[in-house]
């Protein structure tokens, strides 16, 4: 990029000329970015399709024929005797809908501690919400494993809350928390729940607190202005936290690793499986691109909810 | 009077300025043509979106005519960038560098321009004595007041000696006492520099008290230049006349026309002198527009204009008196008030009211 | 007296799920920097304080060895992603208009914060297994490709959004006052960006600490990161050495995070 391609920075450049040499530096400046994304984060994903259309190879790999194993094995098993026999692949179905499931919990649960806790710091005095915004986003950028770590180190058998409750005397054997659904969904909802937090405060900062007191004034409950004047207002950041959450909790591979013990696997877990131990490469690269869909039937839901006319933007 | 330019400095011909194209095309500037003298304090005067700022991003280079030409000292400018510009503007937000002290910021267009060390530090002194500024020399923009923020985006512009400075409504941000203070600091800045000054407002009051000569500007048109005692007294349109000062129109018929004078004929068979403006010549019988000032006009015993009092506000150093005319119309009249207020007019009271010569003129429109 | 204050704002039971929030964000974290300083091997007694196993873990060659591994690639990948991001936002922003084509740049630069992780890894397991069999290379560029890649959006963001906040008139400033593009761009426009960039260097620096699937699956044999080490460790018996390793690594992203916050607080 030479200094003198800079030349139009936000000038008005009307002349066509003028405006094709800024469209021309522009491109110049984000190419060496695009490359790189290009190469290492959304190029590869073309080769996961190809993958999912071969078979696979003994030790991992892939042999070069076309097949649509891979896809058939996501949904459906054959008898290992007899391949005209074919049933439904329901330990897959079930990770499926395991995961699902436990996203949409996920997501349920940091709206409900969320919601509060971004209305409290938003009502804080104007200089002291940067703090308690710091406080949520610390945890947020300490590392995943370790506050999956910290999660275990609470609920363990040995863990704090065993410890107590044994202390107490409440109970004499240590309640089985660890590699359970709960686990997992309690550390995810842990390690997301700054995600909701922090749409949420967005958009609810930027509410005028006068039309709150317009409600009232016109006898509306508490309960009324946050049903009908609160809620519709900060609907984008709702909407916004939600699918931050959920996306990571559907692909959510070292939670379930280390708080659901092997036994109860997410589809991440069930992904790696198939890159490790399964040595299916074209299965892994299906249920991938399984997952990719749900996310981008996730995506397309946030986008349209976001265009809609009525629906005040975020942002 | 206009004044008999010396030389030109900044010529503006036929300039026009489209912004969007199709259907959204907004004319900005419509072949607008200036000419404006070495060292004269020249304002652009309108209301907001007349085309007064377009026309000075053209001048300082941001923005490109779509048609016509600018001239600097009779050369061609238009295919110069900003930076090669011997003009400066003073923003309206000042646009300081944050991050430079008042004496970086003052120095930057010579340091840009690669001036000695030496040449830079004795000008920016001499520049921080012209505005009064010296003991701010070391903080940054955000540790001085507004005033003093407005100080030092002039002394930045005006630090590499410029031809023209370019102010554009650079004191609409102070308040009303320092407005007036760095009014009077801007006539003396020029006078003392002798740079030509072209400074872009919507303010009336601030043109009348600073300019040499006053451009009107209204829908990207120039619709009047002169001096400001020119333009208050002698408006040429009824837009000028409405916009600058308080105003009565009345309607006439032309009498006989004579170069810049004319005979009116008011609906009450009063004749009346009338200014005419430049290149109007009306023939007899045609309906015209007059103009007269309401401080112009006087309450009389006899006059050419007879109504009823509808309302008198008392202002302090003066009346206005709301005058309902036969004709149906309203006038309003400014008199000073004096020590003794006898006499003066009521509510109801029918009054007549006498033009002195010279305080009628014809408008166009 | 007795008539309490109608408050606007307060809805009830909020500040209570607030605090019932904090205690759940940090009550783990508090607890897991607590048992890194028990003199036992379990949690299940406290001993008494001790630093042993911070001994333990310092003195430990692989944690060494992993945890140079790990700055190493991030910072690598966050000065790599954060020039690309500079320059990327540089050309993103201050448009009047958006160039053909900048929406299809803003999915592409955004498209790791919307694609799992676990697809990302999948995908460059792949690619990167392909090009280590033709090449036979089996480095840290892989790791660090990867890593560069993902943080470039975390860079983005904070740089991108000082440009918007910044006036465009100071620019213009500067041209008028003789400066060139380059000059304006040296002397006005970049020392204004400074803290951006110094906020993205530091999101992405904490970003590549923090990525753990991606560098799972691509990564060769012995070249464990921190967490990919910590992950495995999850298997076996848990000692406090654990709880040392983690509370240090705590105390890094801290202070990443801090300086990220104070920088993001000054206002361009």
């Amino acid at each position: 990029m030479s200094a003198v391609e800079l030349a139009p920075h936000g000038a008005d450049t009307t002349k066509p000329k003028a405006r094709r040499g800024d469209i021309a530096w522009r491109w110049w400046l984000v190419m060496p970015a695009l490359i790189v994304l290009l190469l290492a984060a959304s190029g590869p994903l073309l080769i996961v399709l190809v993958y999912s259309f071969l078979e696979p190879g003994n030790f991992g790999g892939v042999v070069w024929n076309f097949s649509t194993d891979g896809w058939f094995q996501v949904f459906f098993t054959r008898d290992i005797f007899d391949e005209t026999l074919v049933t439904p692949a329901t330990a897959h179905l079930d990770i499926f809908w395991r995961s699902i499931k436990l996203a949409l919990y996920t997501t349920l649960i940091t709206a409900i501690l969320g919601f509060p806790t971004a209305w409290f710091i938003a009502t804080r005095a104007p200089d002291v919400r940067p703090i308690w915004l710091f406080l949520v986003t610390i945890p947020f950028w300490t590392n995943l494993v370790i506050r999956t770590f910290a999660i275990m180190e609470v609920i363990r058998n040995e863990g704090l809350v065993n410890n107590v409750l044994r202390g107490v005397g409440i109970v004499s054997a240590p309640i089985q928390m660890l590699f359970t659904d709960f686990a997992i969904l309690l550390g995810m909802a842990y390690v997301f729940l700054p995600l909701m937090v922090l749409p949420l405060y967005a958009s609810m900062e930027k509410l005028d607190f006068k039309l709150l007191e317009a409600g009232y004034d016109l006898y509306a409950s508490r309960l009324r202005v946050l049903w009908h004047i609160v809620l519709p207002l900060v609907k984008p950041g709702f909407i916004a936290g939600s699918i931050l959450v959920f996306i990571p909790a559907i692909g959510a591979y070292v939670t379930p690793r280390i708080l659901g013990g092997g036994r109860n696997l997410m589809l991440g877990n069930l992904i790696e499986l198939q890159f490790g131990q399964g040595r299916n490469w074209p299965l892994g690269s299906a249920l991938a691109l399984t997952l990719l869909v749900i996310v981008v039937i996730a995506l397309l839901f946030y986008i349209r909810s976001t265009s809609q006319p009525e629906g005040q933007r975020h942002g | 009077m206009p004044s008999s330019a010396t030389r030109s400095d900044i010529e503006v011909e036929k300039l026009s300025k489209v912004f969007g194209s199709g259907e959204d095309a907004v004319r900005a500037l419509d072949d607008v043509s200036l000419t404006i003298p070495e060292n004269e304090f020249f304002t652009l005067l309108g209301p907001s979106g007349c085309g007064k700022t377009t026309l000075l991003r053209m001048i300082a280079g941001f923005e490109q005519p779509t048609s016509g030409r600018i001239k600097l000292g009779g050369s061609d400018i238009d295919d110069l960038p900003p930076n090669k510009r011997p003009v400066n503007t003073v923003f309206q937000s000042y646009a300081l560098f944050p991050h430079m002290t008042v004496a970086q910021n003052i120095g930057f267009a010579l340091k840009m321009l690669g001036k000695p060390k030496a040449e830079i530090d004795e000008t920016v002194s001499r520049m921080l004595k012209l505005v009064k500024m010296e003991p701010m020399a070391n903080r940054k923009p955000a540790q001085i007041s507004g005033g003093q923020q407005q100080r030092v985006a002039l002394a930045r512009a005006l630090a590499p000696r410029p031809r023209v400075l370019l102010l554009d409504e650079p004191l609409s941000a102070l308040d009303l006492k320092l407005r007036k203070e760095m009014q009077v600091e801007l006539k003396r800045l020029q006078a003392e520099t002798g740079i030509t000054f072209i400074f872009v407002t919507h303010d009336q009051e601030e043109a009348l008290t600073m300019s040499d000569r006053i451009a009107v500007m209204s829908a990207g048109k120039v619709l009047q230049v002169g001096p400001p005692r020119e333009i208050y007294n002698h408006p040429a349109e009824r837009f000028v006349a409405d916009f600058i000062g308080d105003t009565n129109f009345i309607a006439a018929k032309i009498e006989r026309a004579n170069g810049r004078s004319a005979t009116v004929r008011l609906p009450s068979g009063t004749a009346l002198d009338a200014g005419l403006p430049e290149g109007l010549s009306p023939g007899e019988g045609e309906s015209v527009t007059l103009v007269v000032r309401p401080e112009h006009a006087k309450l009389a015993a006899e006059g050419p204009l007879r109504g009823t009092v509808e309302n008198a506000v008392y202002f302090g150093t003066d009346t206005h008196f709301h005058i309902r005319l036969d004709t149906g119309d309203l006038f309003i009249l400014r008199s000073q008030n004096a020590a003794m207020a006898n006499g003066l007019p009521e509510t109801g009271d029918a009054v007549s009211i006498a033009i002195p010569e010279g305080a009628v003129q014809v408008v166009r429109g | 007296m007795g008539k309490r204050n109608f408050s606007i704002a307060a809805l009830p039971g909020f500040a209570t799920i607030a605090m019932i929030t904090f205690v759940f964000l940090y009550l783990p974290i508090v607890t897991l920097v607590v048992y890194s300083f028990n003199e036992a091997a379990s949690m299940a007694r406290w001993e008494g304080f001790s630093l042993r196993w911070y001994e333990a873990a310092l003195n430990n060659r692989q944690v060494q060895d992993v945890s140079i591994r790990s700055l190493v690639i991030a910072a690598w990948a966050a000065s790599l992603a954060t020039i690309l991001a500079t320059m990327a936002a540089l050309a993103t922003t201050r448009n009047e208009r958006r160039f053909p084509g900048q929406t299809m740049v803003y999915a592409l630069i955004n498209q790791p914060l919307m694609v799992p992780e676990i697809v990302t890894g999948v995908a460059l397991l792949i690619f990167f297994a392909m090009i280590k069999v033709s090449t036979g290379y089996q480095g840290l560029a892989y790791l660090v490709a990867a890593h560069t890649a993902f943080c470039i959006p975390f860079a983005y963001l904070p740089i991108r959004a000082r440009l918007e906040t910044m006036d465009l008139t100071l620019e213009r400033a500067a041209a008028d006052l003789y400066a060139t593009p380059w000059q304006a761009f040296r002397h006005v426009t970049l020392p204004l960006l400074v803290p951006g960039v110094i906020a993205g260097f530091m999101l992405a620096f904490v970003t590549s600490l923090d990525t753990v699937v991606i560098t799972e699956f691509i990564k060769s044999a012995g070249q464990d990161t921190l967490p990919t080490y910590m992950l495995g460790q999850m298997r076996r018996v848990i000692t406090p050495e654990m709880n040392a390793i983690s509370t240090l690594f705590l105390l890094l992203s801290l202070i990443a995070v801090t300086v990220f916050f104070l920088l993001s607080r000054k206002k361009a």
